[in-house]
């Protein structure tokens, strides 16, 4: 039938279509672009007079866009409310937010901005970016794992600081004999597809 | 030696006297600190001795059942008799309890205790900010009672010396032992 010929032509364009369309999910499926801050935690570790401390950040906000197959474009993004810190000591975290700590008065945040991922393979990355606490900036890189679960990825990591780079600790807590220097950051986010 | 105590039961005793009576002036101290380096390493120190205190009874008790001590004068009167047996073991009975409920508290507090910065002792709380409270007034209580049966211990000797003019506290004085 004459009829049968366009429809066939248009139906062979329509599954042109739905196949590019669905190359196009697909790709865009790989592609995380939010973390699900509820199932996500930010801890540290330090010492104290030997003594291993764990703590950890009531709330942060994170904004991602990471696909493994195009690294050169993936950015990260975090901000840490300090006064939301547990210090892992009952006793430290009304003082902590003090001046000589994080005053958090005039530095309520501390951020973080990635410049640039590298993959180290078998889900391995890392991210390279600027934190910033009291004001002070540095630059630092933290290896990670993406792990990919069903529609979506949990990703693990850490890296280490020195909260003298921060001035996290003037005037008698200073000394890093006592209370060390190295401050372990180790971040466990739940990456989302999709929109919000 | 039927009238005596060992050199070792000597040494001990007042080895931990001198312990009790620090690691007890420490905690009295430091708690009232505002939070400092100097604080945290005091309350370091505190529990260092605590663990210490700790074995060194351990180690006094396990001497003291191969070495039974010198027995109380026969002219004691019975209730005093009774009296002084029911101190000294109260007092190691709070011996032991005390570090162990600081070191409970400890854990539940979040702070695990590491003997002189080295030896980690495991946690046997999750962290728990109400135990831990309730750990801390226990850890008083035990402490404070503890200081009164030193009081009571004390007194004690000093009577046997003074009033009733015996050796209950010459023979537990160190340098003065035959072996």
């Amino acid at each position: 039938m004459s009829t049968q010929t366009p429809s066939k032509a248009l139906s062979t364009v329509t599954t042109a279509a739905l196949f590019a369309f669905g190359l196009a999910t697909s790709a865009s499926a790989a592609e995380y672009t939010r973390v699900d801050t509820a199932s996500s935690r930010i801890t540290f570790k330090y010492t104290q007079m030997g003594v291993g401390m764990d703590g950890h950040f009531e709330r942060f906000g994170a904004s991602i866009l990471f696909d493994p197959a195009r690294l050169e474009a993936a950015r990260a993004s975090f901000e840490l409310q300090l006064d939301s810190i547990d210090t892992g000591l009952t006793e430290a975290n009304e003082d902590v937010k003090g001046k000589i700590w994080f005053d958090t008065a005039a530095h309520p945040v501390a951020t973080f901005k990635s410049s640039g991922f590298k993959a180290l393979g078998d889900n391995r990355y890392e991210v390279s970016g600027t934190l910033t606490i009291k004001g002070r900036s540095r630059n630092v890189s933290a290896p990670f794992t993406l792990t990919p679960a069903d529609k979506a990825a949990d990703v693990n990591g850490t890296f280490t600081l020195k909260r003298s780079d921060f001035a996290i600790g003037e005037g008698e807590w200073a000394d890093v004999v006592i209370l060390a220097d190295e401050i372990r950051i180790a971040f466990q986010l739940r990456a989302l597809h999709g929109a919000q | 030696m039927n009238n005596t105590y060992t050199r070792t039961a000597i040494a001990l005793h007042w080895l931990i006297a001198l312990c009790l009576i620090g690691s007890f002036a420490l905690g009295t101290y430091m708690t009232d600190l505002s939070l400092s380096p100097r604080k945290l390493e005091l309350y370091s120190w505190h529990k260092w001795a605590g663990v210490s205190i700790f074995l060194l009874v351990l180690i006094r008790l396990g001497w003291r059942l191969g070495h039974p001590p010198p027995p109380l004068p026969a002219s004691m009167p019975a209730v005093l008799r009774a009296a002084a047996h029911f101190t000294h073991i109260a007092l190691y009975v709070l011996m032991i309890a005390i570090p162990l409920s600081g070191w409970l508290m400890s854990s539940a507090k979040g702070v695990q205790t590491v003997w002189f910065g080295i030896v980690p002792l495991p946690d046997l709380l999750t962290k728990n900010a109400d135990l831990g409270k309730q750990l801390e007034s226990l850890h008083f209580l035990l402490n404070y009672t503890m200081a009164v049966l030193v009081f009571t211990h004390i007194g004690a000797a000093l009577k046997h010396h003074f009033i009733d003019r015996d050796d209950i506290l010459r023979r537990m004085l160190p340098g003065r032992r035959p072996g």
